[in-house]
């Protein structure tokens, strides 16, 4: 089990600070947040690779905060892989495993079960810079598994490659994990932490927002930033009331008031809500406890499963409406339509 | 109306006026050894070539100049390796430091060094004592050799580890690797050419000196004081064929050091 307690670093143009999380044994811990937040440097202090100027990083309780990096055994895979251009794929996997000193026979074994375990036994004997993206990164986790970390860090594992070879790799990820690896995963794409994760920490200028599993993170963010990033589209700044009569609260942004449900004390925050949530009809709905407006489709992008529209209510909300739907509704920019959400789709969260 | 369109494309006058400045500084440099080669006649070339004392001048040239790179190259490539990878407190002064001898007299640097390895100094004469000979020895041609031409050696060296992705280092010392290992199968063989050309430009600069080493040591002689001594004795006519024979005799061995380092995997850097 891996824990990191309020780790800091300070390096030219930003800082790590208070970072702390737990990473138990067997699991797929993805870290989400934008470029240029210290995910990377994160992980080479996990790896040893440079030293934190405060705070600890324990390995089954053993502080292991200035270890020399080949006794703590933590794979770290860089996002451009670092193959050892002058050698071929067979030598750069058996590099990790030189040092242990196996017979010549054995080596060769070993090289190939690594490589037919990343499904490259057909490129043992390219260079580098033969090698597509994919293959690349099969090769690079081959040879950091050569060595039996006992992590795997994996610094934007998927981000060269293309659509195909990405679904191939994240298979191939699922099942290193389920073999038993620990994984911690870097990355910027939530699509990337909801197929791999089994747990979630969201990264914010330096520091840890917030740690869950992907449901809790994806459902229940905790900050704005967190439900943009998770891929909530719609967050509305504004005010929640009291409501007269007790529940549901009311939540004021832009002149528009939406019953909500929350138990959170009054005051400033942000309405977040799916865009799938919102749901777009060409008449009034009438229902009591749903939030309806009408408003006027500004624009109207094609999405892969159906359109995604936007809508001018007094604020803008952002709405999916499905491929079925979109056949016999005719939505065009400029059109009146009327809005409506569900009391209980929409999170407020506070300042 | 009908326009007639060019077929070829428009030389620009300018890159023109470019290649005439260039054609220039090419005959600037190729005119006197050409002149020299043509002035040889084979006759009094061969002749040279087979001279006892022109032949013991060319082989002390060549491997006081080979040992001196080869002995020093040892120390400074990993002290190139340093000053392309650490940062420390006046490193650019280092930088400075080790430019030095390319910037003074070659015949300064030579009064420099027998000030240090004469048989008044302490290294001198301790030296000395042992039975060993700086001054007017091969040793001492070697020191002076050396002096004037490991700027070039650290310099490319230098280059060639700065351009080796500091990642791929990290990636070794990830996969277990000690530092020395690091060194040895990563930043070497990838800063290999870098290096290789350092060591040859040492080691050229290194035969071709004079002035540091006529200083030095005039006796044993190597080529190039030879070929002064010639020419102050004899004039042109009698030095020439001896600095044709050394310059065909050097290009000779850097074309095959070049031709013996060419790596199979270099394409796919």
């Amino acid at each position: 089990m891996l824990c990191v307690r309020d780790l800091g670093k300070d390096l030219r143009g930003f800082a790590l600070r208070d970072v702390s999380f737990d990473v138990e044994d067997g699991d797929y811990f993805v870290l989400l947040g934008p470029s240029g937040v210290g995910k990377t440097v994160l992980l080479e202090l996990i790896a040893g690779l440079t030293t934190p100027d405060q705070g600890k990083i324990l390995w089954d309780g053993r502080d292991i905060t200035y270890e020399r990096i080949h006794r703590r055994r933590m794979g770290l895979v860089y996002q451009d892989q670092a193959l050892f251009p002058h050698m071929t794929v067979q030598q750069n996997i058996a590099f990790g495993l030189r040092p242990k000193k196996m017979r010549p026979a054995a080596l060769r074994a070993r090289v190939e079960e690594l490589a037919a375990d990343v499904s490259i036994g057909g490129l043992l004997h390219r260079y580098p810079g033969t090698l597509s993206g994919g293959e690349s990164q099969r090769v690079a986790l081959a040879r950091t598994l050569a060595t039996e970390p006992v992590c795997l860090l994996l610094d934007e594992p998927l981000s060269s490659m293309d659509t195909q070879s990405r679904s191939d790799l994240q298979a191939l990820l699922r099942s290193l994990h389920r073999k038993g690896h620990t994984v911690i995963h870097v990355t910027h794409e939530n699509k990337e932490a909801m197929a791999l994760a089994s747990r979630v920490a969201i990264m914010e200028n330096g520091t840890i927002t917030q740690v869950g599993t992907p449901d809790d993170v994806f459902h229940h963010p905790k900050s704005e930033f967190v439900a943009r990033f998770v891929g909530i589209r719609n967050s509305l700044k504004g005010t929640l009331e009291a409501s007269e009569n007790g529940s549901p609260s009311k939540f004021v942004s832009g002149g528009l008031t939406f019953q909500v449900t929350s138990d959170a004390p009054t005051g400033a925050g942000f309405l977040a809500f799916r865009s799938e949530d919102v749901v777009v009809s060409e008449s009034r709905c009438d229902s009591g406890t749903q939030n309806c407006f009408q408003g006027t489709i500004v624009d109207l992008a094609p999405a892969r499963l159906g359109a995604e529209l936007t809508i001018d209510i007094g604020v803008t909300v952002v709405a999916l409406v499905r491929s079925g739907a979109m056949k016999h509704l005719h939505f065009e920019c400029g059109k009146t339509v009327w809005v409506s959400l569900n009391a209980t789709a929409a999170r407020y969260i506070e300042k | 109306m009908t326009r007639t369109f060019r077929t070829k494309p428009r030389i620009e006058p300018l890159y023109l006026f470019f290649t005439f400045l260039g054609g220039l500084v090419l005959l600037f440099i190729i005119a006197p050894l050409a002149n020299m080669v043509l002035h040889t006649s084979l006759g009094d070339a061969t002749e040279t070539a087979v001279d006892p004392e022109v032949l013991r001048s060319i082989w002390l040239t060549l491997w006081t100049s080979m040992a001196a790179t080869l002995l020093l190259g040892v120390i400074a490539v990993p002290f190139a390796y340093l000053l392309a990878r650490k940062r420390f407190p006046f490193r650019r002064l280092v930088l400075a430091l080790v430019d030095i001898p390319i910037v003074i007299p070659h015949s300064a640097a030579g009064i420099a060094i027998l000030g240090i390895i004469s048989r008044n100094s302490p290294i001198g004469s301790a030296a000395e004592r042992l039975g060993f000979h700086f001054v007017g020895g091969a040793a001492g041609i070697m020191v002076a050799m050396a002096f004037v031409s490991i700027p070039f050696l650290i310099n490319a060296a230098r280059d060639g580890f700065a351009a080796v992705p500091v990642r791929l280092e990290k990636a070794a010392l990830s996969l277990g690797a000690s530092p020395t290992r690091v060194f040895f199968a990563v930043s070497v063989p990838l800063a290999w050419r870098a290096i290789l050309s350092g060591f040859i430009l040492m080691w050229a600069r290194g035969l071709s000196e004079f002035g540091a080493v006529i200083v030095v040591a005039y006796h044993p002689i190597v080529t190039p004081v030879l070929i002064y001594e010639e020419f102050g004795a004899y004039g042109l006519k009698s030095a020439r064929p001896i600095a044709v024979v050394f310059i065909g005799v050097c290009l000779v061995f850097f074309i095959v050091i070049r031709l013996l380092a060419r790596e199979p995997n270099d394409a796919v850097r």
